[in-house]
């Protein structure tokens, strides 16, 4: 039988099991932390910073930490939603994100947080990034103009043989998806679409499918990101 | 002294614009022009693009007209993944489409006639800028502009129903369309959106046939100015159907001169390359389309509601075609070269875009599931159908990885551009030639002449900014005498 921690989120009290993550603890007892690298299933690497939370004062990313017994956890406070928003800015103004013809306006996550925290006008400069689109792949279109770098497709798409299609390659700004060219080629309708499904902006676009979904039935048209404690999938 | 007039910025049209009027020392008008200023992108920005993005993306072109555009690439993008042209869509597609852009030409032919027009005919071109404009009416005509509202309202409904919103929808998408019209979508429509009686369709036809004949009435008092006014002679050209109805979604391209001789021929749509060529001119960002058959010199031609009412044989809804009838023969059958007419045509147009919004609503195919229609894969597609101000092409190309190479735009408001220079001269001509003094009164003439176009300045340069018109006074020297701006 599972061991019982107890927590505190914003100064409410409650139970968990241990070995959650303090993101996890959260969901399970229905309380809402942004998330947007994090995808259910897929091992959390803590990249995009969105879900960070104080633990006992010290700001942690809620997706990697484990709770332990008396964690004190702030998570809906001013200055941790202030830094959530500048995170988000942050990714609008270093990637090219243009939401008004791209097919996964209405089921963005970032475009989603971004209603979410009320981003009105840019306060940083646009980087004007230069970055390519690679049309290549025969399923595929990767947009790397809209790429937020959080690893889901190189952590969860797979070729069957357990290779992965997807991989990051250069560093810091420089720093791109990739997609291996020979697996691309070998790529299923099925995998192609949750390859489009896992990507939370729209970096990775399956071919000849475009704007199928009507506006109002997107995914974020009628519940914004964060009712009933919804995590990003 | 030699003098420049400018007129910055023609104001009550959609975009932004310039007159410049040269006169010499003894006030004759020298030369005349209408400069478009905006600069152009969308064409070469959409390269590489993935080319499904093309609906959503061009349609950015504006925000008055936005379904034109988007309903011109996906015709386009119909081609290239082999759907076909016209009816090759399934018919709730195509269906859902034409509703889309009836509700659009319905809400734009509405919003210039009361908003951008009508101070024009309620006041008189003369009358204090202060009253003559849109809040003027809505002060002394209240009625009047409460039914502008509401009628542009419906139509905008009518887009938020099939694109999935008012402006800049996602509805129509290379093959067909991503919905249908629910049951309830439908009643509203029909019975009165929000339960208001006052926007059900046969309100909409009804004031349609209002407006008509508030500006019969007007016609009658003005003939001299409806009749005269920038009057000159000119081609024609607009889509019809194959037996010569009316189509404002799709058709064959006629062409008609002054005085009714075919100078196209109903061709395909697809060969458009092969008749139309357009002429760049150093002053002015828009270009200037002729037919290659008779030149740039005299091939240039107007689009529009003028030239859609001189290029059909007939209306194929009954009370338009009842003016339709009327309008052709006011002119004994020869097509209407009176630019002021363009004003009627536009209402017997509203009129029939409500008459088959009708049509459409109570057709059961909309409420089908069957969207979306895929062929063999082309390398190139066009895209023809008539906007609210005419004739929009769109033509694209598309490599083997699906990313667009080419985009050639021809927007409505461009292959008006020669006709409206003719405007403006023949008002400068007219009406400022020999004048030492230049009036307020004056330069909303030249407005009024253009005006009559509902041009849409932005669209037809793919541009960006905002929509100010000016007009200029200049010398013999070139330097600045007066100019206008508003």
């Amino acid at each position: 039988m599972s061991e019982t921690v107890r927590i505190s989120i914003d100064a409410k009290e409650y139970a968990t099991e241990k070995g959650r993550t303090i993101l996890e603890a959260a969901r399970d007892n229905g309380v809402y932390i942004p998330t947007l690298c994090y995808f259910d299933g897929i091992a959390p690497t803590g990249t995009c910073r969105v879900c960070t939370v104080n633990v006992n004062g010290r700001p942690m990313a809620a997706c990697t930490t484990p709770v332990a017994e008396g964690m004190t956890i702030e998570n809906d406070t001013p200055e941790l939603n202030e830094m959530r928003k500048t995170i988000i800015e942050l990714l609008f103004v270093e990637g090219n994100h243009f939401c008004p013809s791209c097919e996964k306006s209405g089921t963005c996550d970032l475009q989603a947080l971004a209603y979410r925290f009320k981003l009105m006008a840019p306060r940083f400069e646009y980087e004007f990034s230069q970055r390519d689109l690679d049309a290549t792949p025969p399923k595929l279109i990767i947009e790397r103009n809209r790429c937020i770098l959080c690893k889901r497709c190189v952590k969860a798409i797979f070729a069957d043989d357990g290779k992965a299609l997807f991989a990051v390659s250069n560093r810091g700004n420089r720093a791109m998806i990739n997609i291996d060219d020979k697996l691309a080629k070998t790529m299923s309708d099925e995998l192609a679409e949750k390859a489009m499904n896992i990507c939370p902006v729209g970096a990775i676009i399956k071919k000849g499918k475009g704007f199928s979904t009507p506006i109002g039935k997107r995914k974020y048209d009628t519940k914004p990101i964060g009712i009933e404690n919804q995590v990003s999938s | 002294m030699a003098k420049k007039i400018v007129i910055e910025p023609v104001t009550r049209v959609e975009g932004h614009g310039k007159v410049t009027i040269r006169m010499d020392d003894d006030n004759r008008i020298t030369q005349s022009r209408l400069h478009i200023v905006e600069f152009r992108g969308f064409e070469r920005f959409v390269q590489g693009r993935p080319y499904w993005e093309a609906p959503v993306l061009v349609q950015r072109l504006c925000g008055i007209c936005p379904v034109s555009h988007h309903l011109a690439a996906a015709k386009a993008l119909d081609v290239i993944v082999g759907a076909g042209t016209g009816n090759g869509l399934t018919p709730t597609g195509e269906k859902m489409r034409r509703l889309m852009h009836y509700g659009q030409i319905f809400q734009s032919h509405v919003l210039h006639f009361f908003h951008l027009v009508s101070p024009d005919l309620l006041f008189g071109i003369d009358a204090d800028p202060a009253i003559r404009n849109v809040i003027g009416v809505a002060l002394k005509h209240k009625d009047l502009a409460v039914q502008g509202v509401l009628m542009r309202k419906y139509g905008q409904e009518i887009i938020e129903a099939t694109a999935g919103k008012k402006i800049h929808g996602t509805g129509a998408i290379p093959g067909g369309i991503n919905k249908n019209l629910s049951i309830e979508e439908r009643d509203a429509f029909i019975k009165g959106i929000d339960g208001n009686p006052q926007l059900s369709i046969a309100q909409m036809i009804d004031w349609s046939e209002a407006a008509l004949a508030l500006f019969k009435d007007y016609h009658a008092k003005h003939k001299d100015l409806i009749d005269s006014y920038a009057a000159f002679d000119s081609n024609h050209v607009s889509l019809v159907t194959p037996d010569g109805a009316l189509d404002l979604y799709h058709g064959v391209l006629r062409g008609v001169d002054a005085h009714g001789k075919k100078i196209l021929n109903d061709v395909d749509t697809q060969d458009y390359l092969d008749h139309v060529a357009e002429e760049v001119r150093s002053w002015s960002y828009m270009k200037f389309p002729y037919l290659t058959s008779l030149g740039p010199k005299k091939g240039w031609y107007r689009v529009g509601p003028l030239a859609r009412l001189n290029t059909c044989d007939y209306i194929a809804t009954p009370r338009a075609q009842k003016h339709f009838e009327e309008f052709r023969a006011y002119t004994g059958g020869k097509p209407n070269n009176m630019t002021m007419h363009y004003h009627w045509a536009r209402l017997i147009e509203t009129l029939h875009a409500a008459e088959m919004m009708e049509l459409l609503l109570n057709d059961p195919d909309l409420q089908k599931d069957d969207l979306v229609v895929t062929g063999t894969r082309q390398q190139q597609g066009v895209g023809l159908l008539e906007a609210p101000r005419g004739t929009l092409f769109h033509h694209y190309a598309v490599n083997e990885n699906d990313q667009i190479t080419m985009c050639n735009l021809i927007v409505s408001t461009t292959n008006n551009n020669q006709p409206m220079n003719e405007a403006v001269n023949w008002v400068a001509l007219n009406t400022i030639d020999g004048k030492a003094e230049v009036t307020e009164a004056m330069l909303n003439g030249v407005e009024v002449a253009i005006r009559a176009y509902d041009p849409c300045l932005s669209c037809a340069t793919h541009a960006m900014g905002n929509m100010p018109l000016e007009i200029t006074l200049v010398d013999s020297r070139g330097d600045v005498i007066d100019s206008k701006r508003k």
